[in-house]
């Protein structure tokens, strides 16, 4: 299966397809991730390196991104998903913001050009974040890509933008909140809570007794699950940035010292390589914390 | 590293082609063979790196600008962590090289079970809640050591969730309040303040183990700490310490703008 880029297959295109078949074959003997994520760093300094114009790194990203998910899911994973913008991206320069918004608009509106394409793949696309924060035309085109391949099941194709994870965690706790609130029961809590006086204190007290949000209810209530097995961030960085620090207590941190523009299958087959190695440990970690 | 054959994917019926099946089992154990003797070749080359490093021969690594680490984390594979001396050691280097503030995770709560053994082999430590409540965190005189484990991560915010889900059915019930719970970043840091959780983030994550994972370290705690995996406890040596410190040093951050 490949992501349809405009492009014809070359005699090489289906000479590397070929090789790649026989590779998958091989790596396929192992447990395959069932989700990669990847955080895509590098775009401006793939720019600078090969002195392109302002966007030049970003559109070279694009393609590259459009590669990695054809090997993805050419594999058997199923959930890929990309950090496309955070909340902290707000802060980069306007005329940046609005580039990026704008790209992620005319790459959208190319989907649903596409969309019987995007069907015939059984891809599913999911906006997730706090997609509040999104301009409207961006919003209106997220939303109508999501509805068009929302009974998609083959492969799933998670878009973070707006997203950071302390956001998502109190996006959690909010819509756990919302669904507990009709639970409480005991009425002689809330009195205390009060007759206690002060509007600006909290009573810890109180407070630990009461159990009515569950670990439970804050993971169902994340943007994001399941949870990934791999998450890749290029450009060599080894931190998450504020990105699914929730999910990744049992997934393997990959950094390659590629910019994302260049990443290649290579990367992605020594991220699977990596996570069939150490399949077992994780695994036992997880069951360990159920 | 146990490999087991994988349950997914596009694989060969058995069954069906048992020549290929067979065939294809050998070269994917084959390129697993090869990736393990890639992987030990990497080891001895570090370990080697690690002795010129301790023994002060790479002169690039003599001089740290330790200051930049304010608070450093550590993570313990709970199987390892079991290795309470080789925990010490690494303990007594951090403490040597002028660390200030640390913190020690393992999920299972293996560290914090020896407590008491690894606190009383340190030469001047003092435990991180003893600090808070004598509010000498900011004295440079001795080092903080905080105990963590799985149940400081998602648990506590679990715990932080309900102090902020009361305070929202406060408000409901007064009818002073909005509608829907809106809750922000700075009440979900209050919130876990006020169940006694007032560790902060770390600047630099060491991950003793065998893998590059964080094992549950405390999501709220997370957002732009920088994570270097060091490898299994037992192969721990001062030279690759002061390595993963120096190349923090040199990190620059621009935090998504």
């Amino acid at each position: 299966m490949e992501l349809y880029n405009g492009e014809r297959p070359s005699v090489f295109r289906l000479l590397g397809k070929y090789m790649r078949k026989g590779l998958y074959s091989i790596l396929t003997q192992g447990p395959i991730p069932t989700h990669i994520a990847f955080i895509l760093d590098g775009n401006r300094r793939f720019a600078k390196k090969h002195k392109l114009p302002e966007g030049g790194g970003h559109k070279a990203g694009f393609l590259a991104l459009l590669n990695v998910l054809t090997y993805c899911y050419e594999l058997g994973v199923k959930y890929a998903t990309i950090y496309a913008f955070s909340i902290d991206n707000f802060r980069r320069k306007p005329h940046e913001v609005q580039y990026v918004m704008d790209l992620m608009l005319e790459k959208i509106e190319g989907m649903i050009m596409e969309e019987s394409i995007i069907n015939a793949y059984d891809i599913c696309v999911r906006f997730v974040g706090n997609l509040k924060l999104l301009s409207e035309p961006v919003k209106t085109a997220a939303d109508k890509i999501m509805r068009a391949t929302a009974n998609n099941s083959k492969c799933v194709l998670l878009i973070a933008v707006c997203y950071t994870s302390t956001d998502e965690i109190v996006h959690a706790v909010e819509e756990s909140s919302e669904l507990n609130s009709n639970e409480v029961c005991n009425n002689q809590e809330l009195e205390e809570a009060n007759a206690t006086g002060s509007s600006t204190v909290i009573q810890t007290e109180n407070m630990e007794s009461y159990s009515g949000i569950k670990l439970v209810d804050l993971e169902k209530n994340t943007y994001i699950n399941p949870y990934p097995d791999v998450l890749i961030r290029t450009s060599g960085e080894t931190r998450l940035s504020n990105y699914l620090l929730w999910q990744t207590t049992n997934c393997i941190l990959y950094s390659p010292y590629a910019l994302w523009p260049e990443i290649g299958l290579r990367h992605v087959v020594w991220s699977v390589i990596n996570f069939q190695r150490h399949y077992s440990y994780l695994e036992k970690h997880k069951e360990y914390l159920k | 590293m146990d490999l087991k054959p994988g349950a997914g994917g596009q694989r060969v019926n058995r069954f069906v082609d048992p020549i290929s099946y067979h065939f294809l089992q050998f070269l994917w154990r084959t390129l697993h063979l090869l990736v393990s003797l890639w992987y030990l070749q990497v080891s001895m080359v570090q370990m080697i790196e690690g002795f010129l490093i301790s023994s002060g021969l790479v002169k690039r690594y003599g001089a740290l600008d330790i200051d930049k680490v304010r608070y450093l984390a550590i993570v313990v594979d709970s199987e390892e962590a079991y290795q309470i001396s080789k925990v010490i050691q690494l303990l007594k280097w951090v403490e040597d090289m002028g660390v200030k503030h640390l913190c020690l995770y393992d999920s299972k709560g293996v560290l914090k079970t020896n407590k008491k053994t690894i606190m009383e082999s340190l030469n001047n430590a003092m435990p991180f809640e003893e600090a808070v409540e004598k509010d000498v965190l900011l004295d440079q005189k001795q080092m903080t050591v905080e105990f963590a484990s799985s149940s400081d991560g998602k648990e506590a915010i679990t715990r932080a969730a309900n102090v902020l889900f009361m305070k929202y059915l406060k408000y409901a019930k007064t009818g002073v309040g909005k509608e829907e719970p809106c809750f922000t970043e700075d009440q979900m840091d209050e919130a876990l303040k006020a169940i006694g959780y007032k560790g902060p983030e770390p600047d630099l994550l060491l991950i003793y183990g065998p893998v590059r994972c964080h094992l549950g370290f405390s999501p709220w705690r997370l957002r732009y700490t920088e994570m270097v995996h060091m490898g299994p406890l037992r192969y721990m040596n001062l030279g690759s310490l002061k390595k993963a410190i120096h190349r923090f040093t040199t990190v620059q951050q621009n935090y998504g703008t």
